[in-house]
């Protein structure tokens, strides 16, 4: 698409967030939610490597049966490390305390959160318990698996399994401080003419997810420090040779981390609401129904959690009803779905770099979602828990979705959040590798685990290595795909083409300021009178100037 | 400023002498009904009165009774969770059979387990 | 920056600002019910399960002490409310005199508290390897402060919940994890809410806290009217099992 050549250069505003004050003190001691949001960004992107680290080993050593790289019990610690990094220290953080914490505020068009300090105490609380963990990784690693089973955890495992345990309970209240700021500020913090229902649905999901950090988080903390004192102290709540049940810590566990599992999805499915409609120049289809559908999401992924206990001697009854009830939960993703696809129908659709991840999610999440039902399915689930099987499910979730979904969102703000662009073309390409190698590696490890192959072993029979050669050939692809938008976004926000307020454009309030923007976010207190996602009455965006008969679909880089 | 003192219900400290002589009636009746006979109804009695307790001192103590609806929903939605956690757990429990028909608690495997670090 | 009520930056009015803060402090509140669940759930699924070594274990406890601390937490309460109180009305001298009465109830909380646990400790009934129901029993000089017929007493619980229980030892400990557990993670509380009583108490003597601006006190108010539910389950769930034998 070609612009009019009279199109005026833009420049970099002159005052902004991110130019406000210099020094390492006016970022460590920033109370600027959008600072604070960049400061998770770098913290959470260390543990992404580190637990990257980790995989590389896992799947390198996975190349031959024998398994050439590893001893097992450095085995153990590889896949335990990879999964603590991940789940707790990236995926949970990932979109809430980034995109979240810089977005939730503009997009309601308020000058901070409710609570900038606790904001940044999150951050220091972050911090500390990544500490610990960091501590526990090297100082005999853990090898317990990320789920912390007693009594291996408690009793028999002789990895430095406490300061894991402290690190991630002291994780957890930074979780709970954003969630609670989340729900104060969208409760009280909205601009006027900000109603409920004008509220941009990434808003909404993370009006969910905070309901389920806010919930389920006290629920793991007291967990894991019941397990740390009966590690410790010999508390004997989940040992058996006490007469306690390590059942109940799997309840326990699970209460919060099934739950936690949409911790890391919701906020994604949020951002993919906001990618679609901006870029198939299309109204979000059934608003209200994919805001309830974030709600239901969030109450009855709390009523399903012992559908990871299916096989543990739980009574039948019980199982019946958890598993009737995982099926339920998988309508209110349904209807998101459902809703994103009559979204792009009939839209303008432009192929920008977000939108491809957007559209990596929706076929991602859809598999990774669907075979979700097949676990859920009592008599399905005997043959494939604790297989590759399951692996294969929650990476195209977790990975496939929550992953995407954050690439997608971070591409799609980048602009807003350092004021340049990326490059479009170098974008869209590591945008492809990523999908061709996140198929390529987890693809095969759902045949590996229909085959019989369980999680967690060193080693495999012979039959099933050609699967296990694509998946581990996938994930060198996939890493490549993980390094190219690291180099060129973070080379964008130096050294990009500036991109002015609203490059895409999209109806957000968050556009309707500058890019960066100011450290108090508006010049001005917007007032809001559109409905959200509505290109047709926004005369501020310029569409339909350019193109009289429709919008003219989005555009980024040209 | 003005708007803000009148949102604010005072409650005199008269309701709250009240609410603590009732508090310290019902604890003497919670110790008083622990030592009769009731069988398995002891905690529940012991439950009931506790919960008694804990209505007075949200409601007037902590004001819920003056506070918004938001407030009392958010009261409202920490019981119902707690109620999903304790009862959807001890539901599995109280389920249990094992093959041989036998009820919950199953007899304990415990003893033959090693109790040490290995 | 000292806090005597001015605005902050991110909020438009007073209003809002006390609005959300409240707020804040109930969605906390709600955060530490789960805590405290996940706890009271393993209570609840061991005291099913092993009754006899519950009841045994907890009428081992001083029903005198326990009821006692009850009485004063309650009494800390409402001196708690009458605190909010005299800052609702303006009255200055009154805000500091009930918050320097609640955080004495507190310590007096926290001295009894101090008793129980050390007699615990001494009556070898701290979970871990020197724990042992009948230490009592079968030590009575190691016991000075248990009478005789208490003595007697006790023997003739424990022997029959021995009967009915064979691991009582082993199970006896579950009790005693939820005791030190449950009580533990309250008193715990208390010292945080103690330390924001000082806090307060620093604010009132300076004459910080007026009618249009009173938000710390109420929301501490909050805090420690919680703490005190936590107590009121506490007692009941833990002092007064099976008291009628
Ligand atoms: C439609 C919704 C979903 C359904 C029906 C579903 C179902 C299941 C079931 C039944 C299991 C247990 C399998 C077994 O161990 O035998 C499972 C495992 C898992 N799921 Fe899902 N799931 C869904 C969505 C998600 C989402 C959104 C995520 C993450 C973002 C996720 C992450 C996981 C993880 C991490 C595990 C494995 C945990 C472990 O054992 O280490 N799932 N899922
Ligand atoms: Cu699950």
């Amino acid at each position: 698409m070609s612009t009019a050549a009279a199109a005026p250069v833009k420049t970099m505003p002159e005052h902004h967030y991110l130019n406000a004050t210099y020094g390492i003190r006016s970022w460590l001691l920033t109370v600027d939610h959008k600072r604070i949001a960049l400061l998770y960004l770098a913290s959470v992107t260390f543990f992404f490597f580190i637990g990257g680290f980790f995989a590389m080993m896992i799947r390198l050593h996975l190349l031959t049966p024998s398994g050439y790289l590893l001893s097992a019990d450095t085995y153990n610690r590889m896949f335990t490390m990879h999964g603590v990094a991940m789940i707790f220290f990236f995926l949970i953080p990932s979109i809430p305390a980034v995109l979240g914490n810089f977005l939730i505020p503009l997009m309601i068009g308020a000058k901070d959160l409710a609570f900038p300090k606790i904001n940044l105490l999150s951050w220091y609380v972050y911090v500390v318990g990544g500490a610990f963990t960091l501590y526990s990784m090297v100082s005999g690693g853990l090898d317990t698996g990320w789920t912390f089973y007693t009594p291996l955890s408690t009793v028999y495992s002789n990895s430095a399994v406490a300061p894991a345990v402290v690190g991630i309970f002291i994780t957890g209240f930074s979780s709970i401080l954003t969630g609670l700021n989340f729900l104060v500020t969208i409760h009280t913090m909205r601009a006027p003419g900000m109603t409920w229902f004008r509220l941009p649905m990434f808003v909404w999901a993370h009006y969910a997810t905070s309901i389920v950090m806010i919930l389920g988080t006290p629920v793991i903390a007291i967990t894991l420090a019941l397990a740390g004192m009966e590690r410790l102290f010999g508390l004997g709540f989940f040992n058996p040779a006490m007469g306690g049940d390590p059942i109940l810590f799997q309840h326990l566990f699970w209460f919060y981390s099934h739950p936690a599992v949409y911790i890391m999805i919701l906020p994604a499915m949020g951002v993919i609401s906001e990618l679609i409609p901006t870029f198939a120049r299309k109204q979000l289809f059934g608003y209200h129904f994919v805001a309830a559908a974030s709600l239901a999401i969030a109450v009855i992924g709390f009523l399903v959690w012992t559908h990871h206990m299916f096989l543990t001697g739980q009574s039948t009854y019980a199982a019946l009803v958890f598993s009737f009830l995982t099926f339920l939960v998988a309508i209110p993703s349904a209807v998101k779905t459902f809703n994103w696809v009559a979204t792009l129908y009939g839209g303008s659709i432009s192929f920008d770099t977000p939108m491809l991840y957007a559209f990596g999610f929706l076929g991602l999440f859809l598999i990774g979602g669907l075979t979700g039902l097949f676990l859920g399915c009592l008599g399905t689930d005997i043959h494939i828990h604790d297989t590759y099987f399951v692996v294969a499910h929650f990476h195209y979730i977790m990975v496939g979705g929550a992953i995407m979904g954050y690439l997608g969102g971070l591409h799609f703000w980048w602009p807003k959040m350092t004021g340049r662009m990326y490059p479009e073309w170098l974008a869209r390409i590591s945008a492809l590798i990523l999908f061709v190698g996140f198929n390529l590696t987890f693809f095969p490890q759902f045949l590996l685990g229909y085959l019989g192959m369980p999680r967690r072993y060193h080693v495999y029979p012979p039959e099933f290595q050609v699967y296990n050669v694509m998946s581990t050939a996938g994930a060198s692809i996939l890493a490549i795909g993980y390094l190219l938008p690291m180099i060129y976004l973070t080379w964008a926000a130096f050294c990009g083409k500036v991109a002015g307020d609203n490059p895409w454009p999209a109806t957000g309030l968050e556009w309707k300021t500058q890019s960066p923007p100011l450290t108090e976010n508006f010049e001005v207190t917007p007032v809001v009178t559109w409905e959200p996602y509505d290109f047709h009455n926004r005369p501020d965006l310029g569409l339909d100037a350019v193109a009289a008969n429709g919008v003219v679909p989005a555009h980024g880089d040209d | 400023m003005s708007e803000q003192e009148h949102s604010e219900h005072i409650v005199p400290p008269a309701t709250y002498l009240a609410i603590i002589l009732t508090l310290l009636f019902l604890t003497g009746t919670t110790i008083w009904a622990a030592f009769v006979n009731l069988g398995r109804f002891n905690i529940v009695v012991a439950l009931a009165i506790a919960t008694l307790k804990a209505t007075l001192v949200v409601l007037f103590f902590m004001h819920a009774k003056y506070s918004p609806k938001r407030t009392k929903l958010i009261i409202l939605a920490g019981i119902f969770w707690l109620a999903l956690l304790l009862g959807m757990t001890l539901s599995d429990y109280i389920t249990r059979v094992d093959y041989r028909g036998v009820r919950f608690p199953i007899s304990q495997v415990s003893q033959q387990l090693p109790a040490q670090r290995g | 920056m000292h806090r005597t009520g001015e605005l902050y930056g991110q909020f438009k009015t007073l209003e809002q600002q006390k609005e959300s803060a409240t707020l804040g402090m109930w969605i906390f509140l709600i955060t530490e019910v789960m805590f405290f669940g996940g706890i009271m759930l393993a209570y609840a699924l061991n005291r099913h399960v092993y009754f006899p070594a519950f009841a045994a274990g907890s009428n081992t406890l001083s029903l005198k002490l326990g009821g006692f601390n009850t009485v004063v937490l309650l009494a800390s309460s409402f001196t708690m409310a009458v605190a909010v109180w005299s800052s609702q009305v303006g009255k200055k001298t009154l805000i500091s005199i009930f918050l320097l009465l609640t955080i004495t109830l507190g310590f007096v909380f926290f001295g009894v508290k101090y008793v129980e646990y050390s007699q615990k400790f001494h009556h070898h009934l701290v979970p871990g390897k020197k724990f042992d129901i009948f230490y009592c029993v079968n030590n009575p000089a190691g016991c000075p402060d248990v009478d005789a017929p208490e003595l007697m007493e006790e023997s003739k619980l424990l022997d029959e919940a021995k009967a009915a229980d064979p691991d009582l030892n082993a199970h006896a400990q579950l009790y005693y994890s939820a005791y030190f557990g449950m009580t533990g993670l309250h008193a715990l509380h208390m010292v945080i809410g103690a330390g924001l009583l000082f806090w307060l108490l620093k604010g009132s003597l300076a004459g910080r806290f007026t009618p249009q601006w009173n938000t710390p006190v109420d929301l501490v108010g909050l805090y420690w009217h919680f703490v005190d539910i936590v107590w009121i389950y506490l007692f009941p769930l833990l002092y007064l099992i099976d008291r009628h034998k």
